[in-house]
């Protein structure tokens, strides 16, 4: 009989760290000629467009840019909150409270300068998405219910709020379709880049990742929600007031997925929408995982998503594999991920006996 | 309208949306019992719901068979399972990740093979799904009859279920095993059992369950497979088994409570309020999490859930 044993090992290097994730993706690349050749595609020219579709012109390339913004956001909330061990899996929700927060602010108030607007959405939608991931905090610190079924739940019910919104006083006059008015010019994220839709909140994503960094690095409260999510009853042996830790996780957290919804309505939409997001807030927790719930780690599992996602539509066009490749690569890249972190902790040894 | 609800059809016609309704929650519902009773907790359920939706509707369009559907969805159910069982049983990886991977990539996988095998058709294809069987003289008694005994077999069938699991888990030699692997493992393995080879049968066995109650929306109640068919069942049956206290009576309990309020906004919705319908789409998971909070602080949770079995670190 063949048994599996396996052993704890000592630290990895750093160069492991990174190592990882890099033969993670590679792996994950590779196995995704499984249901390419299923779908009877031809190997090269698919791997071909998908980075060409992502990477191949000016254009792709920024686009590639565009959509990694909404990722990096989600995947730092995942992260900032599973460091903390707090199961926060509504991103989803969250995006959509900050969407939801920013369509209200950038269509209520026209005449106000950009300079005051801007400010006031982002912070709206920073709090708006807090304040629904503090709900599932509060719950779970309080009244120990737990926290991935809410969070979870907390997204449908927050989809549905949206509809019946949407389909009701947030609808735009005289549309049949579910979607709010246009929020005012002055509410609109700058494009930065000409002929492009490379917009303010790319560089937000990119700022946050290097104050998530400060944060997790050099502050206090990054010391914290890291021991609470070592070991929380140590944490709170330790004089840590666990319970404010895990709210002000949740806040940040949340404030986060929330700007991703305030990005995709103030920098692309324009228009609150139903579909606003594709599950930017689920693939947030395969980013989150990818990048080893570190900001820079982060980063680049998001923007690496984001080329697949973006490269995805040209392969599907050209090669006729279904667009859906994207998300079976992102399921598929969590799972190897997961067996690859494996080999950072433990030693696996195959025995006969 | 008001009055339209205290009529003996509204009732009747509540009463049998609220037993369909529930059939897919009992059935995943039970499922994950079974397996968080055995220490693991399988967060895999929406995604594995959705693979049995897709599956058990294509494999019922391919053969004209509602029963190979029903039985393919099991089986993609199962496979689903020992997927997680190989991660977070044997590799001992965090079973919430590992399970939201599990989701994740089920997710994926059902709208891509759907998508290779239908095209993107203007109008979704659409099988003729199972017939409702009365059972005679029961469904002639008035208002009871029509809305209990005039239901599809699967239904009857997750009710017989209830407490062939309850005895299963709390009856026999092999519930004692796994209830044992949940909460001691150190002591089951101490006197024999095998701890992850229970644990993945408890998975298996969970699965086929979660497999079944997905292509119940598909091909039961319900005649094509849309990508938001399952629409975060899989997480209220997760609830559910809280609510239930992981017990399969109180469970399935809590299922039925679903069931009536999902039935009962459908019917509301039928009456014509002049109220978004997205409002009443929101009231059964808002209630679900309401009805969790009530329960939240007396939970048992069984004391190995979420702990990967490794003999080397008793202890530790």
């Amino acid at each position: 009989m063949i048994r599996i044993r396996i052993i704890r090992r000592a630290p990895l290097p750093n160069w492991a760290r990174i190592a990882i994730p890099v033969i993670a993706i590679i792996v994950t690349l590779i196995l995704a000629a499984i249901p390419i050749l299923i779908a009877g595609g031809n190997l090269w020219k698919s791997y071909y467009y998908l980075f060409y579709g992502a990477l191949g012109t000016r254009f792709n390339i920024l686009e590639t840019f565009v959509k990694s913004s909404p990722l990096i956001f989600t995947g730092l909330a995942v992260a900032f909150a599973f460091r903390a061990k707090f199961w926060n899996i509504g991103a989803e929700g969250q995006l959509l409270a900050g969407a939801l927060a920013a369509t209200w602010i950038g269509i209520s108030f026209p005449g106000v300068p950009a300079f005051i607007l801007l400010p006031v959405v982002l912070a709206g939608g920073f709090i708006a998405g807090g304040a629904w991931a503090a709900v599932p905090a509060l719950l779970k610190t309080k009244l120990k219910v737990d926290d991935v079924v809410t969070t979870l739940l907390l997204n449908y019910v927050m989809l549905h709020i949206m509809g019946a919104l949407l389909f009701g006083p947030l609808q735009q006059p005289g549309s049949s379709w579910p979607r709010s008015p246009e929020i005012v010019a002055a509410a609109k994220y700058p494009i930065l880049i000409v002929r492009s839709r490379f917009h303010l909140g790319i560089p937000l994503a990119f700022i946050a990742v290097f104050i998530l960094w400060f944060i997790n690095k050099r502050t206090v409260l990054g010391y914290q929600t890291k021991a609470v999510g070592v070991n929380i009853r140590a944490a709170d042996f330790g004089g840590i007031n666990t319970t404010a830790v895990i709210l002000k996780t949740a806040l940040i957290s949340g404030g986060l997925a929330g700007l991703a919804g305030v990005g995709e309505v103030c920098g692309i939409q324009y228009h609150l929408l139903m579909d606003l997001s594709p599950g930017y807030g689920y693939s947030g927790i395969v980013i989150a995982m990818l990048g080893n719930l570190h900001p820079v780690g982060v980063m680049f599992a998001a923007f690496f998503f984001s080329v697949i996602i973006v490269g995805a539509q040209t392969m599907s066009r050209i090669t006729g594999v279904p667009v859906y490749i994207s998300e079976v690569i992102q399921g598929m890249a969590l799972i190897i991920m997961l067996i690859a972190i494996l080999f950072t902790e433990y030693k696996i040894r195959v025995a006969k006996r | 309208m008001i009055r339209e609800i205290f009529q003996v059809t509204f009732i009747t016609g509540l009463l049998g949306a609220t037993l369909r309704m529930a059939t897919p929650i009992i059935f995943a519902t039970l499922g994950e019992i079974i397996t968080e009773r055995a220490g693991v907790l399988n967060l895999g359920i929406e995604g594995i719901m959705l693979m049995g939706a897709m599956t058990g509707f294509i494999a019922t369009i391919t053969s004209g068979s509602l029963m190979f559907g029903i039985l393919m969805a099991a089986g993609i159910g199962m496979i689903l399972a020992l997927l997680m069982a190989f991660l977070s049983v044997y590799l001992g990886l965090s079973q919430h990740v590992s399970g939201l991977g599990i989701t994740l990539f089920s997710t994926g996988l059902a709208m891509f093979v759907y998508r290779l095998h239908f095209g993107s058709p203007t109008v979704p294809p659409t099988i003729k799904p199972f017939d409702p069987v009365a059972i005679p003289l029961l469904s002639k008694i008035p208002v009871i009859g029509p809305s209990f005994f005039n239901q599809y077999s699967l239904t009857y069938i997750s009710w017989i279920l209830i407490p062939l699991i309850a005895i299963l888990l709390y009856k026999t030699n092999m519930g004692l095993k796994i209830r044992t692997v949940g909460e001691n493992p150190f002591a089951a393995d101490t006197v024999g059992v095998n701890v992850n080879l229970t644990r993945t049968l408890s998975l298996v066995a969970g699965g086929a369950l979660m497999g079944v109650g997905g292509a119940f929306l598909t091909i039961v109640n319900g005649n094509m497979f849309l990508i938001d068919v399952v629409g975060g069942r899989g997480w209220v049956s997760i609830a559910m088994v809280i609510f239930g206290n992981w017990d399969p009576l109180k469970g399935a309990l809590g299922a039925l409570l679903f069931g009536f309020l999902d039935g009962l906004q459908l019917r509301l919705q039928g009456l014509g309020f002049n109220v978004p319908f997205h409002l009443f789409l929101l009231i059964p998971y808002l209630l679900t999490i309401i009805a969790l909070i009530g329960v939240s602080r007396h939970a048992t949770y069984p004391s190995a859930l979420l702990k990967p079995y490794r003999r080397e670190e008793k202890g530790g």
